[in-house]
């Protein structure tokens, strides 16, 4: 396999407060189309380094595993309007498609920025869009033209202009430990802190609409799970029973919370109402049950239970009363699931050998594929398009964010520039 | 590791030394004293093959016995296998001291915080510490604590005591701890 070494996003000029996420990409990109990104052509204002569509456009491409874009050295000339294009010659190189664009600062904060994307072989335009934009919302911009690509090119919806929430921790020598909890975009960039503590902060989980942010924090001594509108920065105390509060998940039409509550003595699965709080226990088992997810059509929870002994994965039918099914059978420790948001596949943590990795698990065949090689991969969460996983995992004893694609092919690191990072949580949309 | 028969053995030089009562090693203080069972002595004595940690140890309950570090009360974590939330024998043993005590003081209050290591899932983990933490909260129940006296705080694998990726560091980290309030 070749490997890739590519760092894609390095700084953090334009916000000098907040540690940001760089990506590496660490491995990949076989089968990998190539596609050549003309740097845009900016007027009225020079290129803003913190907001260099080209870039930006490239590294989400590059990202998604399935396109290579041509290195900027190694472009073979830099049309800017289409009638400049010779695609004999972008032909002759291999590449499949190509993209051009520019940025016109029409007023004191307008910006219209203009991409096109050609198809080399049939030498014609497939896509092409105008916006207007904001200094502040041009990186969005960017992104939502990596999606248009992305989905022209793949059939399958982009992913990249939405948030991921995941938790920072920090130490420092003779003070408490510092988490935080941050909201960025999928790139790590434009990081917010909503929440920052001494006491751990967990399980962080977006509702359906990309507006709130679910999780457990340790703040009062004692475990509680809170909601938080990302916007209001509107906080509600959800749950904070006696024995744990943990594994906040959304359902899917946002108007319910599945957690894990031990105020019976022992870990069970309730779902509650958000806006009654109303409780109703699902489980009721002397083993650990915890960590649910939501099946798409809000039938069924999948959930983690040691009723076997060890950690393995159930499928829970939430009106039939039936017991819960076991789903995996492969290795002694399988836990921690993401329910694709078509409903077919299941991504969660397989340890083996001491060894705990990212796998699939595709439930129509209950086929198992591990997807990376560990040692500590752990909170795997799908991408709203399915195509990509984010999970955290180790890099020479330090924790990072990395994401792997669902065929397994591409991977790629988020780390921080300091502290530590984890338990990601990818957005359905933005909001 | 000691074989089983060493540990009853002990056990069973542990319950002499508590029936006989040896000389107070901590002279206690005068509200123990006047309570019922408020036996003091050493666990273990001369003679127990195989050293346990606990040999040698004071016992005495009164008030300030926990903060003694001859005490066997000052022996205030737990460890546990992986994936497991089962209690050793010595432990066991350490447990019942601190039941007693709190069944002795009932003003006195104690948090029992539950952890793994990191391997394995946060949420998962958060459970297991939970259990673990609830295993030591049942045997302190035994011995005649009161609920009332106890709060369980579940932290799974957050607040790791040794920072390593390896089995030394997370033998460390896979424990219960007994904090007096």
């Amino acid at each position: 396999m070749k490997h890739w070494f590519l760092m894609l996003l390095i700084g953090c000029f334009s916000l000098p407060a907040h540690a940001v996420l760089k990506i590496d990409i660490t491995e990949g990109v076989e089968g990998a189309a190539p596609i050549a990104i003309i740097p845009f052509k900016w007027s009225g204002t020079a290129m803003l380094a913190d907001s260099d569509i080209t870039q930006i456009v490239n590294s989400d491409l590059a990202r998604s595993g399935k396109f290579s874009p041509v290195a900027e050295k190694d472009l073979l000339a830099r049309p800017q309007r289409p009638q400049d294009i010779h695609f004999k010659t972008w032909r002759v190189s291999g590449v499949d498609h190509l993209v051009i664009g520019s940025v016109d600062k029409t007023s004191a904060d307008r910006f219209k920025v203009d991409f096109r994307l050609f198809n080399v072989y049939r030498g014609e335009q497939v896509l092409g869009y105008s916006f207007t934009a904001t200094r502040a919302s041009l990186r969005t911009t960017a992104h939502q033209i990596s999606d248009l690509i992305f989905e022209k090119l793949t059939g399958l919806p982009g992913a990249f202009d939405a948030r991921i929430a995941y938790v920072t921790s920090q130490q420092f020598s003779g003070k408490p430990p510092e988490y935080k909890l941050q909201v960025a975009d999928t790139d790590g960039y434009n990081p917010q802190t909503l929440l920052t503590s001494n006491e751990p902060i967990m399980s962080p989980v977006w509702s359906p609409d990309g507006s709130k942010v679910a999780y457990v924090s340790f703040e009062t001594g004692l475990s509680a799970i809170y909601t938080h509108d990302i916007h209001t920065g509107e906080r509600v105390k959800m749950a904070a029973f006696k024995g744990i509060n943990s594994a906040p998940a959304w359902s899917p039409d946002g108007k319910a919370l599945a957690m894990t509550l031990s105020k019976e003595g022992n870990a069970d699965i309730y779902i509650m109402s958000i806006k009654s709080k109303s409780l109703r226990r699902m489980t009721k088992h002397w083993a650990i049950d915890t960590e649910p997810a939501w099946m798409p059509d809000s039938k069924s929870l999948i959930f983690t239970s040691s009723r076997s002994g060890k950690p393995q994965l159930y499928r829970l039918s939430l009106d039939s009363g039936a017991r819960p099914k076991r789903i995996t059978f492969e290795g002694r420790y399988n836990a921690n699931a993401s329910v694709a948001y078509d409903g077919k596949k299941v991504a969660f943590v397989h340890g083996k050998d001491g060894l705990y990795s990212i796998a699939v698990l595709y439930l129509d065949t209950g086929l198992m594929q591990v997807l990376t090689e560990g040692p500590l991969d752990e909170s795997p969460d799908f991408a709203p398009n399915g195509s990509m996983i984010i999970f955290a995992s180790q890099d020479r004893g330090r924790a990072v964010l990395a994401a792997v694609s669902t065929d397994g092919r591409n991977k790629q690191r988020l780390a921080l520039s300091d502290g530590e990072v984890r338990e990601p949580s990818w957005a359905a949309e933005r909001n | 590791m000691k074989t089983r028969i060493q540990q009853l053995g002990l056990l069973a030089v542990f319950v002499g030394t508590l029936i006989i009562g040896c000389a107070p090693a901590t002279k206690p203080d005068d509200a123990v004293v006047a309570e019922p069972g408020a036996q003091v002595g050493t666990v273990g004595g001369e003679g127990v093959a195989g050293a346990s940690a606990l040999q040698g140890m004071t016992v005495s309950y009164d008030r300030n016995a926990i903060n003694d570090p001859k005490n066997v009360l000052s022996i205030k974590t737990i460890y546990f296998e992986f994936d497991s939330s089962d209690i050793s024998e010595d432990d066991t043993e350490v447990l019942k001291h601190h039941g007693k005590y709190l069944s002795l003081h009932n003003d006195v209050k104690i948090r029992l915080e539950g952890h793994t290591d990191e391997r394995g899932t946060r949420e998962y983990n958060v459970a297991l510490a939970d259990r673990r933490a609830q295993a030591v909260k049942r045997l302190l129940l035994f011995q005649g604590a009161s609920s009332a006296q106890i709060t369980i705080i579940s932290y799974g694998e957050e607040k790791p005591a040794a920072l390593g990726h390896d089995e030394a560091s997370w033998k460390l980290n896979r424990r219960a701890e007994l904090v007096y309030e």
